[in-house]
């Protein structure tokens, strides 16, 4: 019985390798490129240059707040959306539900430039509102992303605990802000990690939009370009902090399949 | 009152989903090379598209890409989900951390971190599509083993202790029994992962070689360029996939229908 066991866990074996070759070397490598310069030496100065230079700093500031106004536009549209489509007792609920998700699967890139027609159309001329337009093209981009999860953990809500809080007298507001919001928090955290970070450094949405405006991700595609692998490894580490502080933050709060969700549908 | 109210915010939001897209498609018809202008009726672009080597190249390859990848994704997190699964727990929970690195990581640092390793540390060359399929399958192969992982927690185990009671060697228990019960967990980690490598910038793009193009890295560098019978061809490109995402959906659902009664006798 022993050796049986033994061969389904040797299974794995291949994976393990695969991920210590791919994920964890590629990481170690890039711990040594952003504490050494040039010459192979040992420095800070990749960490302090980032933190005392104005221009790389207010990039971070910029992603932050590109990244919260897109997460808060996109909980605003996908909550409701999602609400009304768990209220929703229509027979063809799952072909609407589909319709939400489907965008996910048509390739971003021709996305964006669908809806860079249209803000040029709308516009004019799309480098007059950075800003703006980086908040629209990543919601357009990231949308479905918060919908799934919250629509995932609205549909599955008890709804006897509803009817409880209205036999006991809550209104449908007390009901919804008493019960509905807090037992949908795990899909909102999930979907905001699937729009918060990428909103930070998919910098592709910008620059598909004529945006001249730097995130987090353009500075290390600006290094890649330069062939500065120290300062771009540097910015992939910062990056990587704020993904594990982010990921710390939310542990055990997220809806747990979400992240499988969009292929389980398909 | 409410029902109307809820019922035009989803008309909304999916307007501002797929109205760009559809004016887009609406316009792959016809000899505009601008939103907004209208001219006559044409196939041209669709012309363009198919019969321009370097457009039908850059798609098969994308294509081509997808697919290996993902079928190489699909048996290493396969096994990997496999191996987990029957391992001690600490293995089983140190596959599990170093699995999510990527999936919670920005493809902007999975993508340089690969290329600094690959490319720069051990000097491979982009040409061989190594980095390129090493990146895609590190992008990919996580979200297999998220889907699979759930099928092998549902599985009944005493339907493999059965096998091996009545003689299987774990080789032919392995594949006729636990194999067909993680069919749809495998089939959608597949499905994921040959989305994820077709909508993958980030990734391809650090580590591709220069003369390949897949369609995002194409089409984004074709939005910076100002070759306008590319551009409207790639109307036709994005019309032609929104056609085919919307097929397959509508072809999963009604494969969906079609065994959800099954299901219920079973």
């Amino acid at each position: 019985m022993k050796t049986l066991r033994f061969s389904r866990k040797d299974l794995g074996i291949p994976y393990i390798l695969f991920l210590i070759i791919f994920v964890v070397l590629p990481l170690l490598v890039l711990f040594y490129y952003a504490f050494t310069n040039g010459q192979g030496q040992p420095t800070l100065s990749n960490l302090t240059g980032f933190f005392t230079d104005p221009n790389t700093l207010g990039t971070l500031c910029y992603s932050f707040a590109i990244a919260f106004v897109t997460t808060c536009v996109c909980l605003l549209l996908a909550y409701p959306t999602a609400y009304v489509l768990a209220q929703s007792e229509l027979k063809e609920k799952s072909v609407l539900v589909m319709l939400f998700v489907m965008p996910m699967w048509i390739n971003f890139s021709l996305r964006i430039t669908a809806l860079k027609e249209i803000l040029t159309l709308i516009e004019g001329n799309l480098a007059m509102h950075p800003f703006l337009n980086a908040v629209v093209g990543m919601t357009y981009d990231f949308l479905p992303f918060m919908i799934l999860p919250i629509y995932t953990t609205l549909s599955r809500l008890d709804r006897s605990l509803i009817e409880a809080a209205q036999d006991l007298g809550a209104g449908d507001f007390a009901a919804f802000w008493h019960i509905t919001l807090p037992l949908s928090v795990p899909g909102i955290v999930s979907g905001v990690s699937m729009v918060f970070l990428p909103a930070m450094t998919n910098y592709v949405v910008l620059d598909m939009l004529y945006n001249s405006t730097y995130i987090m991700g353009s500075l290390i595609g600006s290094y890649f370009a330069s062939y500065n692998w120290h300062g771009g490894s540097m910015i992939a580490l910062i990056l990587l902090a704020i993904i594990c502080v982010f990921t710390l933050l939310t542990r055990g709060m997220e809806e747990e399949d979400a992240q499988a969700v969009g292929g389980a549908l398909l | 009152m409410k029902k109307i109210l809820g019922n035009l915010f989803l008309v909304l939001v999916l307007v501002f989903m797929y109205a760009p897209i559809l004016i887009l498609t609406v316009y792959s018809f016809t000899s505009a090379t601008n939103i907004g202008a209208i001219r006559g009726f044409s196939i041209r672009n669709y012309v363009t598209l198919f019969t321009t080597p370097e457009l039908r190249d850059m798609i098969l390859g994308t294509v081509l890409l997808a697919l290996g990848s993902a079928a190489l994704a699909t048996v290493l997190g396969t096994m990997g989900a496999i191996g987990a699964f029957y391992s001690s727990k600490a293995r089983s929970s140190m596959i599990t951390t170093l699995n999510q690195i990527p999936v919670v990581n920005a493809d902007v640092v999975t993508g340089f971190s690969i290329c600094i390793l690959l490319v720069v540390v051990l000097g491979v060359s982009k040409d061989t599509f190594i980095p390129l399929v090493a990146g895609h399958v590190t992008l990919c192969s996580p979200f297999v083993f998220l889907s699979v992982m759930p099928r092998l927690k549902q599985m009944d185990p005493s339907i493999y202790e059965a096998a091996l009671d009545l003689g299987a060697t774990p080789a032919a228990a392995l594949k006729s029994v636990i194999l067909p019960q993680l069919q749809g967990g495998i089939v959608s980690g597949f499905a994921l992962a040959v989305t994820l490598s077709l909508d993958d910038y980030f990734v391809a793009t650090y580590t591709k070689p220069a003369t390949f193009d897949t369609i995002s890295t194409y089409v984004v560098n074709a939005t910076k360029g100002s070759q306008t019978t590319i551009k409207t061809a790639l109307w036709a490109l994005s019309a032609v996939i929104f056609l085919v995402v919307v097929l397959i959906v509508a072809a999963s659902n009604l494969q969906g229908m079609k065994m959800a009664p099954e299901r219920r006798k079973a």
